[in-house]
């Protein structure tokens, strides 16, 4: 049987890379990432990072009580910041991990329904034949498809959980795995159950 | 009519040419109502507008007719006025009073839990830690120099999420009755929609101009959807006196919110764009109005900031 396409978690942090990859070039950028939104621990955690930062920032947490991508999601509303060399402790998280402080940023939240889930930041964008509200419009659509991206991952991470309660299809996978015979043979049973299910609707 | 004219309206059909009469202004705005409204429709339209800003260069080409009897209402309107007298109120992520764009701000509260966890006003003690409500304040302390500026803190700190924070600082800022509350905020959470129309009927009824800012993105939001706020979008121009009213609601005016030159952290000065920063060119704006015309109503306000548009044709 052959791997289902993004089964992996690499698999789907290739697909988050390819996202903010593909920001940095259309913003001619010199950064782009995306952040996760951890309620819990109130924190945005790089989950992708293209450019500046790109093999050092992932994992990195930052407050998101804070900065310009903290009021992203805490305000659910995008904004986009030039000028930002005059305020020294303009998001001094990443300045201080990355060694560069941005001249214009755009950060957008990533919304899945009525939460946001995380942020998508384009650091120093040069295309200047573009507007601010230009750039908003692009970066609506693309942050549309980062947020379905995270969410991916984000739901494949809470799946594999081993602390988490199984769901009907993860325990019908491990029964059928490793399950005890009675279980394999129940398993087996409700599996052979859907498959004439499925002949007899066609 | 110009031929994007038409062409716009076939994208949105008839409708859009039953709506409002001779300009492509007005069909440019309701092709993009159409298109990121889903209460009005899911027609495919081609306007490349982000949500709720206005194309300012078909506004300016078009005026609508006023039935105000005045020739020149900007004059009477705030001709002479500086917002004194006149209590603003900010609710946002706090306000640096320190910044010389501000200066003085007469009251600064924050929204924090108690020890059983609920939501209580205190003191702010922690201030701005986004920039954003500082940003706010810089706006209208330009345009209404000797307003009062207060502040409700519903955002940073300990405080994630726009719900029921924002809910209850709102309700606070009615309670003091302030002359104008500026909520350059909105929540997506439908659950709060309720509670927030019961509280801008209350600021409503009780006097206090509630000014909020339209979502930036093709959203469902509140309060700024209520007839009873004046809600705002954003134009590209950068005149200070430069607003549009927006003939198809629910977005009523619009006003200066890309590249907009404001105070930051840190006594910093930026530029930026949403049409956050839009709301407070009107909260400014309606400070100086209540500043010359002590005791109008909300809508008396609303009438007046229409009367004095830069879109708006003065009655002749």
């Amino acid at each position: 049987m052959s791997v289902p396409f993004l089964s992996a978690e690499d698999e789907r942090l290739a697909l988050l890379q390819s996202v903010v990859d593909l920001t940095r070039t259309v913003f001619k950028a010199r950064a782009c990432s995306v952040m996760r939104h951890d309620v819990s621990s109130r924190e945005l955690i790089f989950e992708a990072v293209s450019g500046e930062g790109q093999g050092s920032l992932a994992g990195q947490r930052i407050p998101a009580t804070t900065g310009i991508a903290g009021w992203a999601v805490a305000a659910e509303e995008p904004i986009a910041i030039a000028d930002t060399r005059s305020d020294t402790r303009f998001d001094r998280d990443f300045a201080e991990q990355t060694g560069f402080v941005p001249e214009r940023l755009i950060a957008f939240p990533l919304l899945d329904g009525e939460r946001a889930i995380g942020v998508i930041e384009v650091l120093d964008p040069q295309v200047r034949e573009r507007d601010s509200v230009d750039d908003m419009n692009v970066l609506a659509s693309i942050a549309v498809h980062a947020a379905a991206v995270l969410t991916l991952v984000q739901a494949a991470r809470a799946a594999a959980d081993p602390e988490r309660p199984p769901s009907p299809l993860n325990a019908l996978e491990r029964a059928l795995q490793d399950g005890a015979p009675a279980q394999r043979e129940a398993a087996l049973a409700l599996v052979s159950a859907l498959e004439t299910l499925l002949k007899t609707t066609g | 009519m110009s031929s994007s004219g038409s062409d716009i309206a076939r994208s949105v059909g008839a409708y859009a040419e039953k709506t409002w009469q001779g300009g492509e202004f007005f069909l440019r705005v309701e092709a993009h109502r159409r298109q990121y409204d889903p209460a009005v429709s899911t027609d495919n339209a081609h306007d490349a507008l982000p949500a709720w800003s206005l194309d300012r260069e078909a506004a300016l080409a078009t005026s609508l007719r006023s039935h105000w009897p005045l020739r020149n209402p900007r004059e009477w309107a705030w001709g002479g006025a500086t917002g004194a007298g006149v209590r603003v109120c900010i609710v946002d992520s706090g306000v640096d009073g320190s910044h010389p764009r501000v200066g003085a701000i007469q009251g600064a509260v924050a929204i924090t839990a108690d020890a059983g966890g609920e939501l209580v006003i205190a003191p702010d003690e922690e201030g701005d830690a986004f920039g954003h409500g500082t940003a706010c304040a810089s706006i209208v302390r330009g345009l209404a120099p000797d307003c009062e500026i207060h502040s409700v803190r519903v955002l940073g700190g300990e405080l994630t999420g726009s719900g029921p924070a924002l809910l209850s600082g709102l309700q606070w800022a009615i309670d003091q009755r302030f002359d104008v509350i500026n909520l350059s905020l909105s929540t997506t959470k439908s659950r709060f929609a309720p509670e927030l129309r019961e509280l801008a009927d209350q600021a409503y009824f009780g006097g206090c101009l509630l000014v909020a800012c339209a979502h930036n993105l093709p959203v469902p939001s509140f309060p700024w959807r209520f007839s009873s706020v004046l809600s705002v979008g954003s134009h590209a121009g950068h005149d200070l006196f430069e607003y549009h009213v927006n003939p198809s609601p629910p977005v009523e005016f619009a006003a200066p919110g890309v590249d907009v030159e404001l105070a930051w952290l840190g006594g910093a000065t930026i530029r930026a764009t949403g049409n956050s920063f839009a709301a407070p060119y009107m909260s400014g704006l309606a400070a100086l109005v209540l500043s010359k015309h002590e005791g109008l109503r909300p809508f008396e306000v609303k009438t007046v900031l229409r009367a004095a548009a830069t879109n708006t044709q003065a009655a002749t």
